[in-house]
């Protein structure tokens, strides 16, 4: 069996469930339409969740990039103090985050993809539902429960299979939500744990530490051949410097 | 070319078309090699029939209208499938 045929076995299964229901056939046509209405809903509800997970992740991306620049600037730092070791760590970690800039970049392209095609999709099934409608009241007024039955099939099986297809489209759309939740999870839970620095928590990383130190050492160093300056050339010096702050 | 205009593929999450009937062998020999290629677990050779065939159907069909409500005959994946998602449902329709 081939992939259309599969694909259609996949849309039947979907509309036998609408129309096998009921007794009368002309009520097949109102709880068809009701199954429509309730579906506009869920698209335009699927819509707005596609929407929000892309903002989570632009906004994760945005903390990722003030942490690329955050480590770029350890990286200059310790090259300045003479530390290779702490540059490399702050590059490898750059290099981490940047694959995960990317790998968010992917994904966003692809949810807006997916929020422009459930848009599309929902301004089709608006305007059949709409037809569906006017057809649906007409056929009830026209035609006994017996010849309704061809009229209904025609038009309730077309229209079902628009919502089968919305229906799939949505459902594709919930899973890589929760693929992102997951995803958008994981990140966090990797800055928590500090393998990716988290910038919100304001507390110091390591390099941070190490870098920190190395500003407090240097700066007792300076102090120190200040003072034995001072100390070494007597007087001269220090009043010199006076006057120039003065000035 | 209007004369020949035939059967309707519905492209999942896209929307109808009318194409003409000669289309559709082509369209049957791409389904063989997709399955056989979903078989193999080749996917990128999957992705590229899948996306070519697609672009065939919009190059070659008419967009039915929206007001319009038709069964179709043929219905097609939609064009960013996963290779899971076909995997999956070849699974189910196994079983």
């Amino acid at each position: 069996m081939g992939l259309f045929k599969r694909m259609e076995n996949v849309i039947e299964s979907k509309i036998n469930k609408v129309l096998n229901r009921m007794e009368d056939p002309r009520e097949t046509l109102d709880y068809s339409y009701e199954k429509q209405l309730e579906l506009l809903q869920n698209v335009k509800r699927g819509v707005a969740e596609v929407t929000s997970s892309k903002k989570r992740l632009q906004l994760q991306r945005a903390k990722l990039m003030l942490s690329i620049e955050k480590l770029e600037g350890q990286a200059k730092d310790s090259i300045v103090a003479n530390r290779e070791d702490l540059a490399r760590l702050a590059l490898e970690r750059k290099d981490a985050l940047v694959q995960q800039v990317d790998g968010i970049d992917r994904e966003v392209a692809e949810l807006e993809k997916q929020e422009e095609k459930l848009i599309t999709s929902e301004k089709r099934l608006s305007t059949k539902v709409e037809i569906f409608r006017t057809r649906k009241e007409s056929i009830k007024a026209e035609y006994s429960a017996a010849e309704a039955q061809v009229k209904i099939n025609e038009s309730v099986t077309g229209i079902s299979e628009e919502m089968a297809d919305v229906g799939l489209a949505l459902d594709r759309a919930e899973n890589k939500k929760e693929e992102m939740k997951a995803r958008a999870e994981a990140i966090d839970e990797l800055m928590e744990a500090g393998t990716l620095e988290d910038l919100t928590g304001g507390s110091k990383d390591d390099i941070d530490r190490e870098l920190s130190k190395i500003t407090k050492r240097s700066n007792v160093e300076s102090e120190l051949s200040m003072l034995k300056t001072e100390v070494g050339k007597g007087q001269t010096k220090t009043v010199e410097k006076r006057k120039d702050t003065e000035e | 070319m209007k004369g020949a205009i035939k059967v309707i593929i519905r492209i999942m999450g896209e929307g109808q078309y009318h194409v003409p009937e000669a289309l559709c062998d082509q369209l049957k020999e791409v389904d063989n090699r997709i399955v056989v290629l979903v078989e193999k677990g080749n996917e990128k050779e999957f992705r590229e029939e899948l996306l070519k065939l697609i672009s065939e159907i919009r190059k070659k069909g008419k967009v039915v209208e929206e007001k319009e409500i038709l069964v179709s005959d043929i219905i097609v994946p939609p064009e960013n499938m996963s290779f899971k998602e076909v995997k999956d449902i070849f699974k189910e329709s196994e079983i």
